[in-house]
C-alpha cells in the first residue's frame, strides 16, 4: 500500500511535533518521495541522529512499505545554537 | 553476536572503505546505490563494494548493524558514515573529500 505525502508529514510531525516538513513526490507513483525537516531537536545532534529521528517517526516504515525517501535533515538556521 | 553481525564487522574493520549496496560498482541494482556509486568514482579513491542482493543475511543484518533502515550504507575507517544522501551533502560540503583523503 502506498503512502501519500500527507500520512508522511502527519507522522513526522506526530513525532518532531516542531518540525517543518516539506515533502515531495518524486516519481508520482506514491512510492518514492523526498522529505526536507527542519526542527530545533536536531540541534546538536549528528547527521546520522537526525536521520534516525526521522527513521524512527515513520515507524520502520522507510525501507519497507516506503521503499525511497530521499530524506534532509537541517536546524532553523535562525536559531543561534548554544554549546 | 548473530554469524551476520560478526560477518559485517569483519568487513567493515577489514576494509577502510566500504559501500553496502544492491548491485555492484559496475550495476547497481537501485538509483539510491547508484548515487553512491557515482559519487565514490568521482572522488576517486578507492572503494570496496558488498552487493547485499547476493547475502539475504547481509541484506538484512546491515539494517541492524547501524540500526539504519536502508541501503546503501558507507563505513569509512570502521565507522558508520551515511546513506547515500548523507553522503551527497557531505559530497557538496567537502567533507567527504577530507574524509576520505581525496584531491579537492
Amino acid at each position: 500500500m502506498p503512502m501519500t505525502a500527507s500520512e508522511i508529514e502527519g507522522l513526522i510531525k506526530t513525532a518532531i511535533p516542531d518540525a517543518d516538513v516539506t515533502i515531495r513526490d518524486l516519481a508520482g507513483d506514491g512510492d518514492h518521495y523526498a522529505a526536507r525537516v527542519v526542527s530545533r531537536s536536531f540541534a546538536g545532534l549528528s547527521r546520522i541522529r537526525q536521520h534516525q529521528a526521522v527513521y524512527a517517526a515513520l515507524g520502520g516504515r522507510v525501507g519497507g512499505e516506503l521503499h525511497a525517501l530521499q530524506l534532509e535533515t537541517a536546524v532553523p538556521n535562525t536559531e543561534t545554537i548554544s554549546e | 553476536m548473530s554469524d551476520a553481525q560478526n560477518r559485517i564487522a569483519d568487513l567493515v574493520k577489514a576494509n577502510e572503505v566500504v559501500l553496502f549496496m544492491k548491485g555492484t560498482a559496475l550495476f547497481p541494482q537501485c538509483g539510491f546505490s547508484s548515487r553512491a556509486i557515482a559519487i565514490l568514482d568521482r572522488l576517486g579513491t578507492g572503494y570496496e563494494t558488498v552487493d547485499v542482493l547476493q547475502d539475504p543475511e547481509i541484506r538484512q543484518g546491515i539494517k541492524d548493524y547501524s540500526d539504519w533502515p536502508t541501503v546503501p550504507q558507507l563505513y569509512v575507517r570502521g565507522e558508520f558514515v551515511g546513506g547515500s544522501d548523507i553522503m551527497m551533502e557531505m559530497f557538496e560540503s567537502g567533507e567527504l573529500q577530507q574524509l576520505l583523503g581525496a584531491e579537492a
